[in-house]
Formats: structure tokens, C-alpha cells, sequence
């Protein structure tokens, strides 16, 4: 009695250690920055991962989230800057003496071996004992659901099987850091979902700090604890999920995640901007200084679309345009609006009621957009360009 | 049926060019060769009847067993040698050269470019005891009394040279195939460079170092002419053997009786060494 007591009161004691280096970041870039001869492919990158965090780089092809993640594995040495782990410098370590392991894209299974010998070469290199080394590898292939395909080769797996090789040849080693370069990217779309969750379960699970490196808006904002956007070799944000979808602070971000319903203005007075040939609105301009070129977004299904100048409700501010496409979408309807210039500006309205469907206005038809002032958000236009 | 056969003829149709001339350039060759190697010549004639005389075999044997042994003793060592030079420079060339690759591969296929003959005849010169790298061998110890023409070591390296190019290509094209994904993902596995190597840039390369011994050690049992121009009369291999009763003593059959058993001794050596070294890498499966 006394005995399980006092294993219990160990266990509370070991949580609370485990617990406590959560303040240390897990891993951090100071003024990282990478040049490929004339090429900078990451700028002065600044990054503090926390402990346990499913950390994502998120941006278009060429914007540097390979070579940042390259870098902390030890692939690539930066040009300058400092990389640490667990507080720990790892500039100078070359990455068989990192505390990171990789899931490449391409899954880099080796070949010549079993998929138990794969997900047991990195415990072998460390020198972990041979009973250890097929203890933990079984339980690690039963984890990703693997346990039965031991013995086989992996060209003899499917792609999605393949890639949980992979995530288990990296997790069983423990490391403190893992790396994935856009593991899901070679595999189709519904296996893709199904690993997404499968993926976030795990770490969950295994409360190991993931950096994940995605081209894909989508599987960023499912999975990611934190999203940095990255843009040329710039981080242009780095927020929660909810935060980068319905606040992005710059042009890039906004057009990067979801539609870009973005009307180009100049920040008017405090609290105000003026649209380009359009009205001055009230908006949250906390950031931007005065006279300041910046852009309003407002999201497509928020938009409410009217004709032939029939009023909107006070308080709402409008602008003119003309429908340039109208597309029957089944659950809705997407009507694309130009105001003029480059400018143009999507709608989604629901298909609730055919007749009301009937009566929206088709190409070429003059109308007004409207929206509630709390649906329009000011970003600044990104300094990296628009990509 | 019919149908069946029928889709098959265009396979037949293509396979007919190379089975022509197998047959005739190779199998009745071979059959008038078996045959010669079994018969007896009408004394003084030059002219040869079939008696099944095996006795060809035998004295052809006991007489030259010793250029038999020295050509797969040397054969061998060549493609050692060969090995141990090319791997190091495939490697290079594959995975280092960057954009000198093309202009280094260029160099090892370059020697094709001047007749066998004439390249072994150059080694000649090389080789010969005024030549500055004889000079220099003999400084460092290497040319034990400042000889190393008409000696087994110059005939070593000749081969050595000649077949060097035969090695380095099947290395080299095992060696490109390898993902570097595959070797960075070693690295970050914990394996250090050479346990990468070892652990899995070799194993990978298996396929091509089979080969490459393969085409190295084959011909260069045969050969006869780098101990014709670089060896001496001790260093004669089985290939010279066969050329000289062939050409010169007009002994048909037994010259004919040696090429078979150097055939089948062949077949046999390769045929163990695929079992136990390159069954994994040829078949792709591992061995338990």
C-alpha cells in the first residue's frame, strides 16, 4: 500500500520535472540567414520554437521553408546566424550529431533494407542494445500501424505506407526536434487527410516539437499549433491558425491564405483608411502610420452584393463594380466583381432559395458591394513583395 | 490460340536478327570447336579425324597447368587492383565532380580512342628499365634490381590498365543511381560518413561492383596480349598458350581442348561467385 503510494508520489514528482524546461524554447534562429551564391534563399530569420509545439513553415516554392528546415537538421550550414536546440548551439554539429531526425519528402527509405531494419538504423548507429532495438522498433511500427509489414521491403510498400516508414524510422529515435519536409506532399488527397489527423495524434502523443514544411494553406491550418508564413526568404507572419486566417498582417499573407479579396487604400487619419476611388472607412490601423499605402481585406462570404444602387443598410460601406463572371458553385454561387483597375473582389453568396438565385446579376451588371465595417481588415502591404 | 501465337510473332520477329547471328558466330563455331578439341591428327598431314580423344584434355592439362593457375592468379589480382582504383574514382565522379563530371568520364572512356595494342605497346616503353618510372619505382623500393619489363608485376599492371575503364563505368553507373536523400537521410540517422558508406552507399553500389568485377575478371583471364608485349617467358598466360598452338605450333586440338576447359573453369568461378557475393545484389533480396 505505502510502496504504490510512494511510486505515485515519484510519478507526480517526474511530471513535474518534465514540465517545467516548457519555457525553454526548443528551438530557435537568431538572424539566420543563407545565400546560394548571388541567391539569398533565407533573409535574417528570426524564429523561438516552443517545447512540444507543432510548429509550421508555410509559404510558396523558392520562399526558403526547405533550406530553414535543412539548416536546423544540419544539412545546410547558414551563411551566418545562430541556430539552437534545447538552448544548445548546433551551428558547428554536423547532422548525424543533431538531436533531430528528418521524414524527407521523397522518404528516403533505404532500399537494400527491411522496413524493420530501416526504423531500426538509426537506434543501431547510437549503439542501443539488441533486445532494446527490436523492442522499440515493434512498438513503433505498431504505433504507425505497420507491425505486420516488419519483414518486407519498401519498394514493396504502398506510397502511404511508405511515408509511415519513414515517420517511424524518425519517432523511434526520441528526438527532440522533428523534421518534415512536406511529408504528405507525393500522396493523394483522401490518403493525405486521414494521415493529417493520424500525424497530429501522434504528436500529440508523443509530445515531441514538430517542424512541419508545407506549401499547403489548407494542411497548415488543420495541423499547426503556430504558422509562420514565410515569403522570399522572409517570415511575413507568425501566428496561431485563426489568427493568419482571419487577421493576416500583410498583403502576401492575406493572398497567400484563402482568396484574395484585397482592395488597395491609404491609411486616411488614425482609425481610418481611404479606399482607392472609394470611401474613407473606419478600421483597426494600430500599426500604420499615417498616409501609409496598405490594403483592405474582406473575407468573400462576408461580402453582400446589390443592384442598380439600391441602398444598403446605414452604416455599411459600399463600392461600385461590374460582374465580370458568375459561377454556379452548387452550395453557392461565386461572382467575381471588378472595381476597376486590377482590382477585383470575390463574392460567395449561399444557394439557399432557387428564386433568389435566379434574380443575382449576371456578367456585366452593375452593382455594389457591401459589408459590416467589423468584417473589413487592414493589412500592410507586404515589404517582400506579393510574390 | 492462333490469336495467341499471333501476337507473338512480332516478339519472334525482333529476336530474329540477334539469334542469326549467335548461331552462326557463335554456337557452330563452338560446335566445330567441341569437335576439334576431340580429334586425332592423321600424322605429318595437318589434317584431323574425330576419335573422341580425350587425351587432348588431359595432356593439355598436365602441360600447362601452370599458365592456367598464373592466368586466373593474375586475372585475379588485376581485378583487385582495379577495384580498389576505380571505386574511389566513380565515387568521385558520381557524387563530387559536379559540373567536371562529364569531362572526367570523358577521360576514363578516352583511352578507347587508340587501339588496345598500341596502348599495351606504350606501357612497353613506360615500363622499360630506362624509363623514368622504372627509375623512380627502383628509388622507393619497388623494382627490386631496377627491372620491371618481361616481370608478373608489369603484366598486373597492364591489365590492370587495359580493363580499368570496364570497372570504373558499371561503378559509376550503380553509384549515380543512389538518392542523396537516401544518404542524407543516413547522416541524420546518426551514421557518421563512413558508417554511412559502409552501411549504405556500399551495399547500394553492390549491383555495379558485381558487374564491374565481372567484366574485368572475364576478359582478363583470356588475355594474352599484355604478357605477350610486357611479360617474359615465365610470365606467359593461358591466353598466349592457346594463341601459340593455335598460330604457331599448328596443334588444333589441343589448343581447342585448353579453350574449353578455360571456358568452363570460367563459368564455374563466376557462377560460385554470383551464388555467395552477388546473389543479394543481382536479385535484389536480402540475404538472411
Amino acid at each position: 500500500m505505502s510502496s504504490e503510494l510512494n511510486s505515485e508520489v515519484t510519478m507526480d514528482g517526474n511530471q513535474g520535472a518534465a514540465a517545467a524546461p516548457a519555457a525553454v524554447s526548443s528551438v530557435e534562429l537568431r538572424g539566420v540567414t543563407k545565400r546560394f551564391g548571388d541567391f539569398t534563399a533565407v533573409d535574417d530569420l528570426d524564429l523561438t520554437l516552443g517545447q512540444g509545439e507543432f510548429f509550421t513553415l508555410l509559404g510558396p516554392s523558392g520562399c526558403g521553408k526547405t533550406t530553414t528546415l535543412r539548416m536546423i537538421a544540419g544539412f545546410e550550414r547558414p551563411t551566418s546566424g545562430e541556430i539552437a536546440i534545447d538552448g544548445e548551439d548546433v551551428a558547428a554539429l554536423p547532422p548525424h550529431k543533431r538531436p533531430t531526425n528528418t521524414v524527407f519528402q521523397s522518404y528516403a527509405l533505404f532500399p537494400h533494407l527491411s522496413v524493420e531494419k530501416n526504423v531500426g538504423f538509426g537506434l543501431k548507429r547510437k549503439g542501443v542494445g539488441k533486445d532494446e532495438i527490436a523492442e522499440r522498433v515493434a512498438a513503433e511500427l505498431q504505433r504507425v500501424g505497420l507491425a505486420r509489414e516488419a519483414n518486407r521491403r519498401p519498394s514493396q510498400l504502398s506510397g502511404g505506407m511508405q511515408q509511415r516508414v519513414a515517420l517511424a524510422r524518425a519517432l523511434v529515435n526520441l528526438p527532440k526536434v522533428l523534421l518534415l519536409d512536406e511529408p504528405l506532399g507525393a500522396l493523394d488527397l483522401k490518403l493525405r487527410k486521414g494521415l493529417q489527423v493520424e500525424l497530429k495524434r501522434i504528436q500529440r502523443e508523443v509530445g515531441i516539437t514538430f517542424v512541419y514544411v508545407t506549401h499547403d494553406q489548407e494542411e497548415a491550418l488543420t495541423m499547426s499549433d503556430r504558422i509562420a508564413v514565410m515569403n522570399r526568404g522572409h517570415v511575413e507572419q507568425v501566428s496561431v491558425p485563426e489568427e493568419v486566417y482571419d487577421r493576416p498582417t500583410t498583403t502576401f499573407v492575406a493572398g497567400f491564405i484563402g482568396v484574395s479579396n484585397l482592395m488597395p487604400a491609404t491609411v486616411s487619419a488614425a482609425g481610418k483608411v481611404r479606399l482607392d476611388g472609394g470611401p474613407e472607412v473606419g478600421a483597426d490601423t494600430a500599426d500604420l502610420a499615417n498616409g501609409e499605402r496598405c490594403a483592405a481585406v474582406v473575407r468573400p462570404e462576408k461580402l453582400t452584393v446589390s443592384m442598380n444602387g439600391a441602398g444598403p443598410e446605414a452604416g455599411r460601406p459600399r463600392v461600385e463594380g461590374v460582374v465580370e463572371s458568375s459561377l454556379y458553385l452548387g452550395t453557392a454561387t461565386q461572382i467575381v466583381v471588378n472595381l476597376g483597375g486590377d482590382v477585383r473582389m470575390t463574392v460567395l453568396v449561399p444557394n439557399a432559395d432557387e428564386a433568389e438565385r435566379q434574380r443575382l446579376p449576371g456578367g456585366g451588371a452593375k452593382v455594389s458591394l457591401s459589408w459590416a465595417p467589423e468584417h473589413m481588415h487592414v493589412v500592410r502591404e507586404s515589404p517582400n513583395g506579393n510574390g | 490460340m492462333v490469336a495467341a501465337i499471333r501476337r507473338r510473332v512480332p516478339a519472334y520477329f525482333l529476336l530474329a536478327p540477334g539469334t542469326l547471328w549467335l548461331i552462326i558466330f557463335f554456337v557452330i563455331p563452338l560446335y566445330f570447336m567441341g569437335k576439334l578439341s576431340l580429334d586425332t591428327e592423321i600424322p605429318g598431314t595437318l589434317h584431323y579425324h574425330f576419335t573422341w580423344e580425350w587425351s587432348n584434355y588431359k595432356e593439355a592439362l598436365e602441360l600447362y597447368d601452370t599458365q592456367f593457375f598464373r592466368s586466373f592468379e593474375y586475372a585475379g589480382i588485376a581485378t583487385v587492383l582495379c577495384l580498389v582504383i576505380g571505386y574511389p574514382l566513380a565515387y568521385v565522379i558520381a557524387f563530387k565532380a559536379g559540373r567536371w563530371r562529364n569531362l572526367m568520364l570523358f577521360a576514363v572512356v578516352a583511352p578507347f580512342f587508340t587501339t588496345y595494342l598500341v596502348r599495351t605497346l606504350a606501357w612497353e616503353t613506360i615500363l622499360s628499365d630506362e624509363s623514368p618510372v622504372t627509375e623512380f619505382l627502383h628509388t622507393i623500393g619497388l623494382a627490386p634490381g631496377g627491372h620491371i619489363l618481361a616481370t608478373g608485376f608489369a603484366v598486373i599492371a597492364g591489365i590492370t590498365y587495359n580493363f580499368l575503364p570496364f570497372m570504373i563505368l558499371p561503378l559509376y553507373a550503380s553509384l549515380e543511381r543512389i538518392d542523396v536523400r537516401v544518404l542524407e537521410a543516413s547522416k541524420d540517422l546518426y551514421a557518421s560518413a563512413s558508417s554511412t558508406f559502409w552501411k549504405v552507399t556500399l551495399p547500394l553500389s553492390l549491383p555495379g561492383v558485381v558487374a564491374g568485377t565481372l567484366l574485368t575478371f572475364i576478359p582478363a583471364v583470356g588475355d594474352y596480349v599484355n604478357a605477350e608485349f610486357l611479360g617474359g617467358v615465365n610470365n606467359r598466360m593461358i591466353g598466349n598458350v592457346i594463341q601459340s598452338l593455335y598460330l604457331t605450333q599448328s596443334d588444333y586440338s589441343a589448343a581447342a581442348a585448353l579453350s574449353f576447359v578455360l571456358m568452363a573453369v570460367i563459368m564455374i568461378v563466376v557462377f560460385i561467385y554470383i551464388r555467395f557475393a552477388g546473389s543479394e545484389a543481382l536479385m535484389g533480396q536480402e540475404a538472411t
